[in-house]
């Protein structure tokens, strides 16, 4: 009797798993058209985002080229010991990062502050116009940008020696592109004179949907524009400035590369040189990939890392995570 | 009673000063902005030797088309331009549609893979084998010193395939019912109703697409810096630049590229200046027609996918 009822309890079962697997087939089957679509793209996709990630086994190796994969020889961490012992990797780690920080928090305020007047200014025409003007470097290459800026600081009829001389406050043109006190300066102001327009379009977008009626009610409070300003428009986009604060922390050893590598010259690279410069000078330039790759690893690690830390905080702050 | 007088004129007065600050900020705002590019525009019109005396600001002193000419009469920057243009047009093309693809099977609610895949495509984003183990990957496959190495790699975009998917997902979903009815495939729905739809969204990210591969010149450099007639003009453009970045440091790096190009007595200056407003102009006339798009299109993108 128990035998019975447990037989037809298996053919039942697999009666309704027949079923389930023919309703699979029909839905694959009703699919087919997107799955050709997305195949080929997945594919690609793992052609150059996936399979570069073999090529982190050079690591953990002396690679050679002419040995390949399989033939050159297995050597453990030791490429990351020598890596970290590496005086000059630790300087560039640190270069990399003050300009990064720098450029990251010159960008935010200066992106903040710059929506924030904007969003006062009640004369739509100008508005439009200054908004264009300052979204015009954006679309400017890091080359031409870095050309703009060697023009501008150059010693001999640049604009800025120009201006300081006309002003009074220098007496000879100084050496912007020759001193190292400055570099960090210049690569995280060039940052902000290239994005504040563009990043600031997310703020306004983001401070455009503030609801008006509480303008309103703080009017009735007796708020001022300042108040105002403070309490509700930049309350209000705080949700905004904490995603982006999480989306920019996983670019923090991204502090770019073009402007240090084409501006970096002479007793200047002691400060412009950043990890990216290292990775190509050791690895296209000397070849010696294994070093290259470690420190790419590295970078790789540290931003997945930033990413998930800055979520987890966001999360911890009541703030919706990005992730 | 004089205190809160002067509080009622400060009052008062506060609207045209905070306003006045306002818009004489703004105005230094969009000279600061523009000004660089502007006085470059304006020694690329003004005779390169005149140039050499310093001074010009705002207008070309002595107004002259030589540098112009000298910079079209180089065969170098010709290729390099005719580069630029197909590179760019090529992968505006292909980047926005796969990406539309993309975007259109994530956006499909009922796709059975639709978690997976979409992981697999935002984990791209994050995660970056690095420059070695991609120029090894480049050389495998044939593209070192190749014209497709400008468009195959930088073809699929996470980013761009987020902000289309979360645009498509914001059409309502009546559109696509209706031909499903009428036993239309996934095919027709996209090519006939979806894309049609999402005009907006696709403008922004061509532009995107557009200037990005404008502007690139990193890939020139390392993959096809000893074939000349692969060059792009942001790769000439940074020739120039490291030249006279080394002729500022040591006096006798000028020659290096001063002899190349710098015949017909065109100095330096005044060919990186003309080369800067040739590499920079096609964009700078696009973006404030498509600028109600991109703007659109950020704020699509800011609201999380």
């Amino acid at each position: 009797m128990a035998g019975k009822i447990s037989l037809s309890q298996n053919t039942q079962n697999e009666l309704f798993k027949a079923e389930e697997s023919k309703k699979k087939a029909k839905a694959y089957n009703k699919q087919t058209e997107l799955f050709i679509m997305i195949i080929p793209c997945m594919i690609l996709a793992f052609i150059f985002y996936y399979w570069p990630l073999s090529g982190w086994i050079m690591a953990f190796q002396n690679y050679r080229p002419a040995k390949g994969y399989f033939g050159s020889k297995f050597v453990g961490l030791d490429q990351f010991k020598f890596l970290f012992s590496d005086p000059i990797f630790w300087r560039d780690l640190v270069n990399t990062l003050a300009m990064s920080l720098m450029s990251l928090i010159l960008g935010f305020i200066f992106a903040i502050g710059f929506a924030l007047l904007l969003n006062e200014l009640r004369l739509k025409g100008f508005k439009r116009i200054t908004q264009t003007a300052s979204y015009l470097p954006h679309f400017l290459s890091w080359v031409i940008v870095c050309s703009l800026i060697s023009n501008i600081l150059s010693t001999y009829d640049g604009t800025l020696n120009n201006l300081l001389m006309w002003l009074g406050f220098i007496e000879k043109p100084i050496l912007w592109l020759g001193e190292k006190n400055y570099f960090w300066w210049i690569v995280a102001l060039a940052n902000v004179w290239k994005e504040m327009g563009w990043n600031s379009i997310i703020y306004l977008a983001a401070m455009s949907s503030i609801d008006p009626e509480l303008y309103e009610a703080c009017e009735i409070d007796g708020g001022n524009r300042y108040r105002k300003m403070w309490h509700i428009t930049l309350v209000g986009i705080r949700p905004t400035i904490l995603v982006l604060l999480i989306m920019n922390a996983g670019w923090i050893l991204n502090s770019g590369f073009e402007v240090q590598y084409l501006l970096g010259r002479g007793i200047v690279m002691d400060v412009s040189e950043t990890i990216d410069i290292f990775v190509l000078k050791y690895g296209i330039t000397n070849g010696n990939y294994s070093l290259a790759t470690a420190a790419g690893i590295f970078k790789s690690v540290v931003s997945i890392i930033m990413i998930a830390g800055t979520n987890f905080m966001a999360k911890k702050m009541g703030e919706d995570s990005l992730l | 009673m004089l205190k809160n007088r002067i509080k009622a004129v400060l009052n008062k007065l506060e609207p045209f000063l905070f306003n006045g600050f306002n818009i004489a900020f703004m105005l230094i705002i969009i000279v600061v902005m523009v000004y660089p590019f502007w006085n470059t525009v304006a020694v690329s019109f003004n005779d390169s030797q005149d140039t050499l005396h310093g001074g010009i600001t705002f207008f070309p002193r002595k107004f002259s088309l030589y540098n112009y000419k000298t910079v079209f009469k180089n065969h170098l920057l010709v290729t390099a331009a005719i580069n630029s243009v197909l590179r760019t047009l090529l992968s505006t093309v292909f980047g926005v549609f796969i990406s539309a693809v993309i975007a259109f099977v994530l956006s499909r609610q009922e796709f059975l893979w639709r978690k997976f895949v979409t992981r697999y495509f935002v984990v791209t984003m994050y995660v970056s084998a690095g420059l070695i183990p991609t120029y090894f990957l480049i050389k495998d496959l044939g593209l070192i010193n190749n014209f497709l190495v400008y468009i195959i790699p930088g073809l699929i975009s996470a980013f761009n395939v987020i902000v289309i998917k979360t645009f498509m997902q914001s059409l309502p979903p009546a559109l696509t019912e209706a031909a499903e009815i009428d036993g239309a495939g996934y095919f027709r729905c996209f090519i006939q109703i979806i894309l049609p739809c999402c005009k907006p969204v696709l403008a922004t990210v061509a532009l995107w697409c557009a200037v990005g591969a404008w502007n690139s010149w990193f890939d020139t450099f390392i993959y096809c810096s000893s074939k000349e007639s692969l060059t792009t003009l942001q790769y000439e453009m940074m020739k120039m630049i490291s030249a006279s970045m080394n002729a500022a440091t040591n006096k006798s790096g000028s020659d290096i590229y001063g002899g190349g190009v710098t015949i017909d007595a065109v100095t330096p200056v005044s060919m990186r200046a003309a080369v800067t407003v040739v590499a920079s102009v096609p964009i700078l006339f696009v973006y404030p027609f498509l600028q109600k798009y991109f703007v659109q299109g950020i704020t699509i993108g800011s609201v999380k996918g």
